[in-house]
């Protein structure tokens, strides 16, 4: 089962550094086994490519099993690929067929440069995080686990919206290029919970406006974020977002 | 030559840390603030040091090689997280998480510092639903636990299968919130490639930039090592592609003892091989083992379908053989029950290499369970079937999504083809009571050290020892050393020291360049693996360790002759960071065979085909192998071994038993 017998065309954004100017290039690959995964198919071209004296591709990946949000590749115009829920790495050959052309982008977002190939600079991300993503409590203040008890129902949603990879695609795939899914699922988690009540509405200033710093657009409603996130984090949690950040006009001391 | 004291303190073992940790040195605050600790890897332990550190009000330096301290590896583990808070009121205590934890790792991890790891472990989850991390509840709106291997408590907080996700995204909040105030310097994309030692203490490092190929000088007053373990090793295991040995293997190289290499946890529920383009392997949490049963047929070359075969013609040979624990047996025991039916002929799947893992008889019972909830009285199969599917949904519904994706099948209807793979690996670099390395001022965290789970780690132990070692143990134990360092000036970065770390660190790179031959890194790392995993994984003996060594030097010789690394150093080039790696991994690997080699003992993941029980059982040696193995590099990979007694002075050691 290690060969296949898929024939495919690559078409693959190229580019040597964030100055350089970058294209499409093509490829030709063979003997492609369906049970390949999206990312080990990269690994057979890579191995070519070496092996002629060329440069490998280069992408970011690192678990291979879908939960670290590394992988990042606008595959035939949808951020990880026709299939729905996945990320890149969990995208297998089995979902094409044989003599398909497969263009293969990265992320494209004024906030998100492109750093080599397929690899893009997502540290926005982190910085809108460090910027209130967070409750503000040092290690050793805790009290015992079990003094508040959260209603499953409420539980359950925070985790949902705290499901997020922080792979980008919802920014790689509007239009706008808004991180407002991100961000909300992170506003989102920590306001549905009791622990995150304090610093809720400065919470969700701080990171807006952090956001609006990077240079990621607006939201218009399109829902191309939810559609193509790969852990299904609901355009709800945008909603929510949005009816906190109102309320912190009204009811914040301190407006940032 | 370093001393090898674990630095264990007097008295009653329930009070050794209590003690310590109120007698420990302390750093005022305004020395704090010009002392400045590196942190290397921003996992569970890197994440939660470097954030408890900064709080603390030292000025802390961050490292990881991902593109964001979100992304380290912790993020992938599944199933759960232990702690002793008997909420469940089943009998638990900080005296059995201790006893089941120095059981399961087989009778050789060290009795205190195992204790202390039980004693903080409460406080790890106050501190992770302080910070907003969704741990599953109850209706009640209470915690929620579920059982895990090699104990009979409910002890195991989860969060549906993405503990170890939520768990570092509350540490990573925490870190990124000292980030925010401009106490901890984050430094993504680089990778730590020389430990710099002065006058005998560790002083810092030096770290390429990633995305231009630069090689940095960073100073320090003492030097954190958070860098995981080093499954890659094998090059297939469930470890992310890039995690890697480096960090520890250059502070081995520069002084640092490595503990127990051999002691590599094979985990018995991953998704099976499926060709040789295969690039990593897939865990299926041990919680899956709760409500799923592990059979194969009682029929040798059984050529039907797992559905076409009646009930009386499987071997659930894990409740068959230890009745006690069944199919909750700790890792290893299950690892190599699974090997021994495969070996014996009874494998499933096209390969052979597989056995089965059952949900059906969960399914129905919970579904019945759930029909009685909603009033539905003697309900038919069907109707149990579909309810019960809810429920598993619920618990494990995203590996069941893995699974699915990465075979094309539906374990919603087939039972998981299920095999053993390289998982974790207890052994790393040796540390003390303290968690300092034989390098005075160099500290090992979490997977990097040795220390906690012996010759085998109960499942669910490992995020609890990483946030142990990083939030509540590190913050303390750190003062000791600190407090004496107070006179130390910020340390010049053009000491001699410096200057040759970094001219070592280039000479490296530049040679990968140089040798411009014929195989690729992945070539290399691919045939290292299979040698390891034919010769010093899950079975192992003299003959093959012999071999093994010879097959890993002849290796070593071709890599550095026939290697080829496209590109140049001064630009981001995975492949040759993947060099690097893979050359630290193929010194490693012949350590590992030799660790194995000395150790004439079964005992845990450390499986000797020489010595085990007429039951197939692993076979201590009490009276010749009660130690760490701890090895000091030599040079030209050549290592010389100190032994570390254990002592056990509160439970009493025994052959271990599940049955």
């Amino acid at each position: 089962m290690s060969t296949g017998n898929m024939n495919l065309t690559l078409k693959i954004w190229r580019q040597k550094n964030n100055k350089a100017k970058g294209s499409l290039v093509d490829y030709k690959i063979s003997e492609v086994s369906p049970d390949m995964s999206f990312l080990e198919m990269f690994d057979v071209l890579n191995e070519d490519l070496v092996a002629k004296g060329e440069e490998p591709v280069v992408f970011d990946h690192d678990c291979r099993e879908g939960i670290c949000g590394a992988c990042s590749m606008f595959i035939n115009g949808r951020p990880h690929g026709p299939k729905e829920g996945i990320t890149t790495c969990q995208l297998h050959m089995r979902s094409f067929k044989d003599g398909d052309t497969i263009v293969v982008e990265p992320w494209r977002a004024k906030a998100f440069p492109v750093i080599k190939d397929l690899m893009v600079d997502r540290a926005a991300f982190d910085r809108i995080i460090a910027s209130g993503g967070f409750i503000s409590v040092n290690t050793g203040n805790a009290q015992d686990a079990n003094s508040l008890p959260i209603p499953k129902v409420q539980a359950d949603s925070a985790f949902e919206a705290a499901a997020c990879i922080g792979c980008g695609a919802c920014v790689a795939t509007c239009k706008n290029a808004s991180a407002m899914l991100f961000v909300s699922a992170k506003i989102s988690q920590l306001a549905q919970l009791p622990q995150g009540q304090p610093e809720r509405y400065r919470r969700v200033q701080s990171m807006v406006a952090q956001m609006d710093a990077e240079g990621f657009g607006n939201c218009t409603n399109t829902g191309a974020c939810e559609a193509e996130c790969p852990k299904g984090i609901s355009l709800e949690n945008i909603a929510r977002m949005n009816r906190d950040f109102y309320s912190a006009k009204f009811v914040s001391e301190e407006s940032i | 030559m370093a001393e090898l004291n674990a630095h264990i303190p007097e008295g009653e073992l329930t009070d050794k840390w209590t003690k310590l940790r109120s007698s420990m040195p302390l750093v005022n605050p305004a020395n704090k603030r010009s002392i400045e600790i590196i942190v290397v890897g921003s996992g569970l332990a890197g994440a939660s040091a470097a954030a408890t550190l900064a709080e603390m009000g030292y000025k802390v330096k961050c490292f990881c090689f991902q593109d964001s301290p979100r992304r380290a590896h912790s993020i992938a583990a599944q199933g759960g997280i232990n702690a002793a808070k008997n909420y469940q009121n089943d009998g638990d205590s900080t005296y059995r998480l201790f006893y089941d934890t120095i059981k399961g790792g087989d009778y050789r991890a060290r009795e205190a510092n195992v204790h202390r790891l039980a004693e903080v472990s409460a406080n790890i989850i106050d501190q992770c639903v302080a910070q907003g991390v969704p741990l599953a509840r109850e209706y009640g709106g209470l915690l929620d636990n579920r059982s895990f291997g090699g104990t009979q408590v409910q002890r195991t907080f989860y969060a549906a299968g993405q503990t170890g996700q939520q768990l570092l995204l509350g540490a990573y909040s925490a870190l990124e919130r000292q980030v925010g105030m401009g106490k901890v310097e984050m430094f993504t994309r680089h990778e730590m490639l020389e430990v710099v030692v002065v006058e005998g203490k560790a002083r810092g490092i030096i770290a390429r930039n990633l995305l231009t190929g630069e090689l940095e000088r960073h100073s320090g007053h003492a030097v954190l090592l958070c860098s995981g373990g080093y499954g890659n090793v094998f090059y297939l295991s469930t470890n992310a592609m890039g995690s890697n040995v480096t960090a520890a293997w250059k502070a081995h190289k520069k002084g640092a003892f490595f503990g127990n290499p051999c002691y590599t946890q094979i985990h018995p529920t991953c998704i099976p091989v499926s060709g040789d383009h295969q690039s990593k392997l897939t865990l299926m949490s041990e919680s899956l083992r709760n409500d799923g049963r592990i059979w194969v047929p009682k029929k040798k070359d059984d050529p039907r379908k797992a559905s076409e075969i009646p009930e009386d013609e499987r071997d659930y040979y894990l409740e068959r053989r230890y009745p006690a624990f069944g199919n909750l047996v700790p890792r290893d025991v299950a690892s190599r029950a699974a090997k021994e039916r495969c070996d014996a002929g009874y494998g499933v799947g096209n390969s052979k290499l597989a056995v089965y893992l059952d949900f059906k008889a969960n399914t129905e019972r919970y579904g019945r369970i759930e029909a009685s909830k909603h009033n539905i009285h003697n309900p038919d199969k069907e109707t149990c079937m579909k309810l019960g599917r809810e429920v598993i949904k619920e618990k494990y519904g995203n590996l069941f999504d893995m699974y699915a994706q990465i075979t094309g099948e539906d374990p919603y209807e087939l039972p998981m083809r299920i095999y053993p793979a390289v998982h974790y690996t207890m052994g790393g670099l040796w540390v003390d009571y303290n968690l300092m390395t034989t390098v005075p001022g160099l500290y090992a965290l979490g997977e990097a050290n040795f220390s906690d789970h012996g010759a085998n780690r109960l499942g669910a132990s490992a995020l609890m020892q990483g946030l142990a070692d990083g939030y509540f143990v590190i913050p303390y134990t750190i003062g000791a050393y600190l407090s004496k360092e107070l006179a130390t000036k910020p340390i010049p970065q053009d000491h001699p020291a410096f200057v040759e770390a970094e001219a070592s660190a280039k000479g490296i790179l530049d040679k990968f360049l140089s040798i411009k031959g014929t195989k690729s890194v992945d070539h290399f790392h691919k045939k290292l693996g299979k040698i390891m995993w034919e010769k010093c994984g899950m079975a192992r003996n003299e003959k093959g360790l012999k071999e093994g060594i010879a097959e890993i030097q002849q290796l070593r010789k071709e890599f550095w002759s026939d290697l080829r690394v496209p590109g140049s150093a001064d630009e981001m080039n995975p492949e040759l960071e993947k060099a690097g790696r893979v050359a630290d991994f193929i010194e490693l690997g012949e350590l590992m065979c030799m660790d194995a080699l000395n150790r004439n003992e079964s005992c845990g993941g450390h499986f000797r085909e020489e010595y085990q029980t007429e039951e197939g059982e692993a076979l201590r040696d009490d009276e010749n192998y009660a130690y760490v193995a701890a090895w000091e590099y030599k040079g030209d990979v050549t290592f010389e071994l100190h032994k570390e007694e254990l002592k056990f002075e509160n439970i009493k050691v025994a052959q271990r038993s599940y049955k």
